[in-house]
């Protein structure tokens, strides 16, 4: 048994411990916000947030998850996550939205870190994160308004 | 092989009736208390089925809501989305389209995919059948959804004016209420369940343009909230009670099939529970996706290659050249293009290479699917309905009226979730009937699955020979145009091929609307066992780039303007020549750049929309760095102009890496590629600033989700000559080994 902190929830799971972090959330967990993209950490579709951090979650064995806190979109709060939801609605961000997720969950991270990103700063914080609609003004955009919104 | 014998062709063109002052409006049946639904049939290009339907009523049985609008007691208004949402907006533009007439108010406005049910979800445009492509969603709707907002408020004023004892046309609707002058007022929601008592209207009268309220403005997106807090719910999303997974090896070489196998290891993986053979692998199933994973890396199979294309890709390229030592197929034929190369002052040849492209959608292929005692039910992100349940019944050996399909919206497609044998549709059926359990079972591919998996867009080659005349005008133009048809041999042929060339492969240059006095286009189909698709803006992914590559050229030759030596070749054409002319101005044409910086432009029609495209260049080395994208777009009535920037803004994310470094080739078969190393699409440091004008046109509305793509390359290339003087023509770009 593995015990894992998801959102403040404990949950019991009874999964080997290689098992992907990404898969024991959305297959054990059924928290399916967290997307699957290549399963290689090339694309970031499966950001979370480990102990404030942001990580690939389809390269993070849910053994070493293990007594983290994990943050997951459903999770994400507080007012950087709030600031970066509205930029994100308001510059309307989103097409498919599928890698949303993980783009969002990234922006809150460089946020949190960094209230004033430049371009640069942005560039290397989210290329990580794929987007092959090609949101990718519209991402930039989000971020500086949630910094404004933040300031 | 997967099945291309389709008893039928789904997407033969019917002629449109447009007008036609016979409809049939149809309510369907309440199915939430006080509740109002109606359901329409705007016999736009009506076939049997449509006919079937609106005779017999709304078809009885397993695929409720039969609907296109419902208004609910707390005053939400749902449309019933017939066309998939991929991201590209159509959701919230159908509904526009239905608010506006409506007179509702855009806060009160939700959306619901449609289930599959071609009888009364069909693409106008496809005849009879239930399928989103070619940039058609908002165009074949364009009517049918205004009409339904109209019949809907008619029969909302009716109710009202009845309660209220008052003549109807006295009453006005604006932002879901509707008002008297005597201070009655009334919400949708209030009046909903009476309204659904009234006649409905036979023919509703619309709009005209200076009456919208809501078309041609900027109407956020019924998507953002879910799809920015993980509440949207994607096919790969869905979870059944006692769900198992399947992930199938497929052969390294296409065409290749399953000679022997063994399981043994497989099935000693915690968590497999069964390992069956399909027709195009061997599925392993489990309890999650992990073990499913693990279970089919412990697999063994042996294939058969026998018939399996076992070339490289480079040996494919010269193939294409041997072949074009021979006549083509005449695809465009005017004047006499050979006595006008004869006769020219110069002449210039070229050859353009393009490879297979992967789609590579952000949510990898997949499928929910359970068998039930009356048939099948599907959950996925179905694209073309009508062929998947069709090929979903076939392998299980039931009607299609046995099978429902639930449609989600998807993460991304970019063509790759229409296919015409419904390759992964047909793999989750064949999963299900081999395993023969009433389990619901999730089809997963993973990312080398969509990468190695096929249905590429084709490797194309052009060779293009073309003359000017002293006086530095086209004297005649031969074009050679060869790759793999994506039509031919499938159940669409009929669609699109013509005297043996499918239009697919020569659009945009047959029928160029630039005026060239002689001109040749032959077409030639080699054949190959690789799958090959249409990807986002189909033929028009090489044609745009040779097309407007070799325009530059030529007037480059002719010591001419790119845009005045265009415009000319263009004067039959005002909204090509308008957009060209748009772009050049907010793009600073003719502006000087500093060294090692370059400005290109590219113009192109493709789905009925026009674009043109400045793209500015710095170039380093062989680094090739794109600053900066002025559209201009012609794409008729702009019914959300933020969603046609986005769908802009867009194409040049997606195309981008395209241009730049994307390429699928094959070493002695075998795909080289296979996740988002080798196949990278373009990262957020790489993206240009995109800005996009959007012409004032009074005309239907056309596409954009595919038009602005063909466009980047073109723009690129030609910024790149004008920063270096070096001409690249074949893609992805590769300033090393152009001298």
């Amino acid at each position: 048994m593995i015990t894992l902190s998801v959102n403040g929830v404990a949950h019991e799971l009874d999964v080997p411990p290689d098992m992907p972090l990404l898969w024991a959330l959305r297959d054990t967990l059924a928290m399916t916000g967290t997307k699957f993209g290549c399963g290689q950490a090339l694309c970031g579709a499966c950001t979370v947030h480990l102990d404030g951090t942001a990580v690939r979650s389809c390269q993070t064995p849910v053994g070493d998850a293990a007594g983290a806190e994990i943050v997951t979109i459903e999770g994400a709060n507080g007012k950087v996550a709030e600031a970066v939801q509205a930029s994100w609605r308001e510059l309307d961000v989103v097409q498919c939205g599928y890698c949303q997720s993980g783009q969002i969950m990234s922006a809150i991270a460089l946020l949190s870190d960094n209230a004033k990103p430049t371009d640069d700063d942005i560039d290397a914080a989210m290329d990580g994160n794929i987007c092959r609609c090609g949101t990718y003004q519209r991402i930039r955009a989000a971020i500086h308004d949630a910094a404004g919104k933040l300031a | 092989m997967l099945r291309t014998d389709l008893p039928v062709n789904p997407l033969t063109p019917r002629p449109a009736t447009r007008g036609a002052s016979r409809r049939d409006f149809l309510k369907g049946t309440a199915t939430v208390a006080g509740a109002f639904v109606l359901a329409t049939f705007v016999p736009l290009g009506r076939g049997p089925l449509a006919q079937e339907a609106a005779a017999n009523g709304p078809p009885a049985g397993i695929f409720e809501p039969n609907v296109f609008l419902k208004i609910a007691p707390d005053n939400t208004v749902t449309v019933l989305i017939k066309h998939f949402e991929m991201g590209q907006g159509i959701t919230t533009g159908l509904s526009t389209l239905v608010a506006e007439e409506l007179d509702a108010d855009w806060g009160q406005m939700r959306y619901e995919m449609a289930p599959a049910n071609p009888a009364l979800y069909a693409n106008l445009f496809f005849g009879t059948y239930m399928g989103t492509g070619g940039s058609t969603s908002t165009a074949n709707s364009w009517t049918q959804m205004r009409k339904v907002g109209a019949a809907a408020r008619a029969m909302l004023v009716a109710v009202a004016a009845k309660q209220w004892n008052v003549p109807a046309g006295e009453i006005t609707v604006a932002k879901g209420t509707l008002s008297h002058p005597s201070g009655k007022t009334a919400t949708f929601g209030e009046l909903a369940g009476a309204a659904m008592a009234e006649a409905v209207p036979a023919d509703p009268a619309l709009k005209t343009s200076d009456q919208w309220t809501l078309i041609g403005t900027r109407l956020p997106r019924l998507d953002s909230f879910a799809k920015t807090n993980g509440t949207a719910v994607y096919g790969l999303d869905i979870r059944r009670p006692g769900m198992l997974v399947a992930v199938i090896r497929r052969p390294d070489r296409f065409g290749g099939t399953v000679k022997s196998f063994d399981a043994t290891a497989a099935k000693a993986v915690a968590g497999v529970v069964d390992v069956v053979q399909i027709p195009t692998g061997v599925a392993v199933i489990a309890k999650d996706t992990w073990s499913a994973m693990k279970g089919r890396e412990a697999l063994t199979v042996e294939w058969d290659d026998a018939k399996a294309e076992t070339r490289s890709t480079d040996a494919i390229f010269a193939s294409y050249r041997e072949e074009l030592k021979k006549t083509g197929l005449p695809a465009d034929t005017r004047g006499d293009a050979a006595a006008g190369i004869a006769g020219a002052a110069k002449t210039t040849t070229a050859e353009f290479t393009f490879p297979y492209l992967a789609h590579a959608p952000m949510e990898p292929m997949n499928g929910v699917i359970q068998l039930t005692d009356e048939g099948a039910e599907i959950w996925s992100g179905s694209q073309f309905p009508s062929i998947d349940l069709y090929v979903t019944s076939a392998v299980l050996g039931i009607k299609p009226e046995q099978v429902k399909i639930n449609i989600l919206i998807s993460g991304g497609s970019f063509g790759r979730r229409a296919v015409p044998n419904a390759d992964w549709t047909f793999e989750l059926a064949a999963v299900a009937k081999a395993f023969g359990r009433k389990d619901p079972v999730q089809l997963v591919w993973t990312r080398e699955d969509d990468i190695k998996g096929g249905y590429y867009r084709p490797m194309f080659l052009h060779a293009v020979e073309a003359g000017l005349t002293a006086d530095g005008k086209i004297a005649g133009w031969r074009h050679k145009v060869i790759g793999k048809s994506i039509f031919l041999g499938t159940a669409m042929e009929q669609m699109v091929v013509h005297d043996g060339v499918d239009d697919t492969s020569v659009e945009g240059v047959k029928g160029s609307p630039y005026k060239i006095p002689h001109f040749a286009v032959e077409a030639y189909n080699p054949t190959s066992e690789v799958p090959v698709l249409w990807w986002r803006s189909v033929g028009n992914t090489h044609t745009a780039q040779v097309m407007e590559t070799m325009m530059d050229e030529l007037a480059t030759m002719a010591g001419r303007d790119a845009v005045e030596f265009r415009l000319e070749l263009l004067a039959e054409h005002p909204r090509m020549a308008d957009v060209l002319k748009l772009a050049a101005e907010k793009g600073d044409w003719g502006k000087p750049m500093p060294a090692g910086k370059g400005r290109g432009i590219a113009v192109h029609e493709s789905f009925g929309t026009r674009v043109a495209m400045v793209a500015e260049v710095t170039v380093d080395g062989a680094d090739i760095k794109v600053d900066r994208i002025v559209a201009a777009i012609d794409c008729g009535i702009a019914v959300n102009p933020d969603i046609i920037a986005a769908q802009v803004e867009g194409s040049v994310g997606f195309a981008l890496s395209s241009v730049l470094r994307n390429a699928i080739t094959l070493t002695d078969g075998v795909v080289d590629q296979s996740n988002f190393d080798g196949f990278e699409p373009t990262r957020m440091s790489e993206m240009p600033v995109v800005e996009v004008h959007i012409a004032k046109v009074d005309a239907p509305p056309s596409g954009i989700g595919e038009p602005a793509v063909p466009l980047l390359a073109p723009a690129i290339g030609n910024a790149v000559f004008q920063a270096t003087g070096k001409r690249l023509r074949s893609l992805p770009f590769d300033l090393g080994t152009v001298g």
